[in-house]
């Protein structure tokens, strides 16, 4: 579904990404791991051509992303806050998505259904601005919005960061669902290496902007990673 | 720690991608305050020998006095419009320890080296030199009378930031302030209450008792314990929750449908203006905007030039493009990596926005057909600006969005940020008014007031007609500045 070959972004002299190759076929769920600054973000912002490689070529579905808008029909992604518009209420902002997509209404409400569990009664008919919302709360309504549609590919920059236990599970169940049942494809980042094992059937970790790990998950795989980033 | 604070600054400003952008509208803005300069020099210059010419039997420092009140008038107005209390990003530093008391302190003193404050200067001074020298001027009394003026700018300096914290409260933003003035100015004008004479006599008596500078000086520490309290109370984080209580008004903007593939985007847009305070103030604008053409049409002077009334009439059916289209497309700065990563087409989105403003444009002109009743040639001179605005402005607004890098924080209610646009604002929007004033002058002068309409007309159809064409032009721009404007957007200033 998405290959990388031999991406690199370079700040300046700073090389802050460097991947030989690294392809993601299509139904994966694809784990990203590393420290502060190995570039995990970067690699999401360059799949969402939101910045440009130094070098290197990414396709998302045999589509150059650098090149063709098209890859955008069938991608969705929710990395910051930057994915939201505070002046909108969550309503509101799931259906500006869905127009995007085109996801008519009556599909919308019904996909928003299931959700109801993740929003636990706190988004919807609230009458707030997604501004106004707590910061856990405008990730869920991210993640949700992102979820719109059925998108064959999801990027997801750290999602468990700031929600509550509560809804860290929840949404762990959800993402294994979803991947299980859709076939979608399903890239994200976390720093909690319990919860990535979880959810994902491939780690990749970087270290440095370089690929150092590449695992299948396995019973020992969360072991393998707290003896990596201990050592 | 006065140092730090500027260090800070310092960077802020220089580091910032706007700055590096913008390097020739900060030269341009150079160039104008030199020009205010040069001219106040010669002003102060000149102001004894013009004084002495036509008052030669008046104390020449009474008669300055009585132009004072014009001067503060219009010094406050000119303050109101571009002088912003210097805005520092203070969230950060609140939970330093740092004494809330120091920062204002610092913000305030920061205030007291602004451009306006230096501007009288340089025609005070000469003056005051001159009126020494050649009219043989007890050099003490000038001296009170500069002191007089200094204290009296200083005191124009903290009103205008009471006024403008207090009118961003409100609503109706500068619309009170204009009024106040309007009145002040009229009560004056039609002597039903001298407000000049009174202060010439005050600023008289002051020059004859200088014990008296003893008044100004107490307002001025009146005014500046007045901001102090005021801004110490706006120092809470939670000030910016407070007024959030803002009452959702759920318009279903279902007619929006009809525009199409836009119809997202322009309802996106609709509930932007309504729903933010920064964009808000561009709709009270058009109330001024409307009634702009009572300053000049029943003035006699203004009929005998056409040419003025081309620029009423694009200041009128534009005034809304104008204030809003010089920010696209940073009004969803703050969202803009959710619109690039999205199944959006460029073309739409633009779109949505030329639609918006050739909608306000058509909707300015049907709200300012009352204007006939100062002659039809009004009507027909708004008429063809309406179509140069559509035709023409809309496309130069969208395409000079390209160039914008500076990220608008619509959810920012920054503690000091009064209002959101300062000079260099006014600035681009010259050439959007002065330039079709020229298109009408040209054909106006050397053939007839017709040609000036049709080529107006002509030009404005023009752009309408290869409308398709242009936003192709203007969208592979804005796809060659995605990435630059994309990083340039998620700095925080």
């Amino acid at each position: 579904m998405i290959t990388a070959t031999e991406i690199t972004k370079k700040y300046g002299d700073k090389e802050v990404l460097n991947i030989q190759k690294i392809t993601i076929p299509s139904g994966q769920s694809f784990g990203l791991v590393g420290n502060n600054g190995a570039g995990k973000t970067t690699f999401f912002n360059l799949i969402l051509d939101l910045i440009r490689p130094s070098s290197g070529k990414i396709t998302n579905k045999n589509i150059d992303v650098c090149h063709n808008e098209e890859w955008k029909n069938f991608t969705s992604a929710y990395l910051d806050e930057s994915f939201l518009i505070g002046y909108l209420k969550p309503e509101e902002y799931f259906e500006f998505i869905a127009k995007l997509r085109n996801v008519n209404d009556a599909d919308l409400q019904n996909s928003l259904l299931q959700y109801e569990e993740l929003f636990n009664g706190e988004i919807l008919g609230q009458k707030k601005f997604l501004r106004d919302l707590s910061k856990g709360n405008q990730k869920k309504v991210g993640i949700v919005g992102a979820l719109i549609g059925q998108p064959e590919v999801i990027v997801l920059d750290e999602p468990f960061a700031n929600l509550d236990p509560t809804t860290q599970i929840r949404l762990k169940k959800l993402l294994r669902n979803l991947n299980q049942t859709t076939n979608s494809t399903l890239l994200i980042s976390s720093h909690d290496l319990g919860h990535i094992t979880e959810v994902c059937d491939r780690i990749v970790v970087l270290e440095k902007g370089e690929v150092t790990k590449d695992l299948k998950t396995s019973v020992e795989t969360l072991k393998e990673l707290e003896n990596f980033f201990s050592a | 720690m006065t140092a730090d604070f500027v260090k800070l600054e310092y960077k802020q400003f220089f580091r910032s991608s706007y700055w590096q952008k913008s390097i020739a509208l900060n030269i341009l803005l150079g160039f104008v305050a030199l020009y205010f300069i040069v001219v106040f020099i010669a002003l102060g210059f000149s102001l004894y020998p013009l004084i002495h010419k036509f008052f030669p039997d008046r104390d020449p420092l009474v008669v300055a006095s009585s132009f004072l009140f014009y001067w503060f008038l219009a010094d406050l107005l000119m303050r109101f419009f571009f002088q912003k209390l210097p805005l520092m990003q203070v969230k950060p530093l609140l939970t330093l320890p740092i004494k809330k008391s120091k920062i204002i302190h610092y913000v305030l003193r920061k205030s007291l080296f602004s451009f306006f404050n230096f501007l009288p200067l340089f025609a005070i001074i000469p003056f005051g030199i001159v009126t020494a020298v050649e009219g043989a001027y007890d050099s003490g009394k000038i001296f009170t009378w500069i002191i007089f003026v200094v204290l009296a700018t200083l005191i124009i300096n903290f009103l205008n930031f009471i006024i403008e914290s207090k009118s961003s409260e409100s609503e109706l933003s500068f619309l009170p302030l204009l009024v106040i003035a309007s009145i002040l100015f009229g009560l004056n004008y039609f002597e039903i209450v001298q407000f000049d004479t009174f202060l010439s006599r005050g600023v008289e008596y002051i020059v004859a008792n200088p014990f008296y500078l003893i008044v100004p000086l107490l307002v001025l520490i009146g005014l500046y314990l007045l901001n102090f309290q005021n801004l110490k109370k706006q120092l809470y984080l939670d000030r910016s929750v407070q007024n959030k209580a803002m009452t959702i008004n759920s318009s279903d903007l279902s007619w929006t449908q009809r525009f199409g593939s836009s119809a997202p985007f322009l309802k996106l847009d609709l509930r932007l203006i309504w729903r933010n305070k920064r964009s808000r103030s561009t709709v009270f604008i058009l109330v001024i905007g409307l009634l702009y053409g009572l300053f000049f049409y029943p003035n006699k002077v203004y009929q005998q030039w056409d040419a003025m009334y081309v620029f009423v009439g694009i200041f009128v059916t534009g005034i809304f493009m104008i204030n809003f289209g010089q920010f696209i497309p940073a009004w969803d700065s703050s969202y803009y990596k959710l619109l690039m990563s999205q199944n959006i087409r460029y073309k739409d989105y633009l779109n949505s926005k030329y639609t918006l403003m050739m909608l306000s444009a058509l909707i300015l002109f049907v709200l300012s057909i009352p204007y006939v009743y100062f002659g039809w040639k009004v009507l027909l001179i708004h008429f063809a600006a309406m179509v140069y605005n559509i035709g023409v402005n809309t496309h130069v607004l969208l395409y000079a969005g390209s160039f914008n890098r500076k990220k608008i924080n619509l959810d920012q209610r920054a503690a000091f940020n009064y209002q959101g646009t300062g000079a260099v604002q006014w600035l681009v929007g010259i050439p959007l008014m002065v330039l079709p004033v020229l298109f009408f002058y040209l054909p106006y002068k050397f053939i007839n007031f017709e040609s000036g309409l049709a080529f107006l007309i002509v030009l404005g159809l023009l752009g309408i007609l290869f409308h398709t064409k242009l936003m192709r032009l203007i969208t592979s721009k804005y796809l060659a500045v995605k990435y630059p404007m994309i990083e340039a957007f998620n700095q925080d200033n």
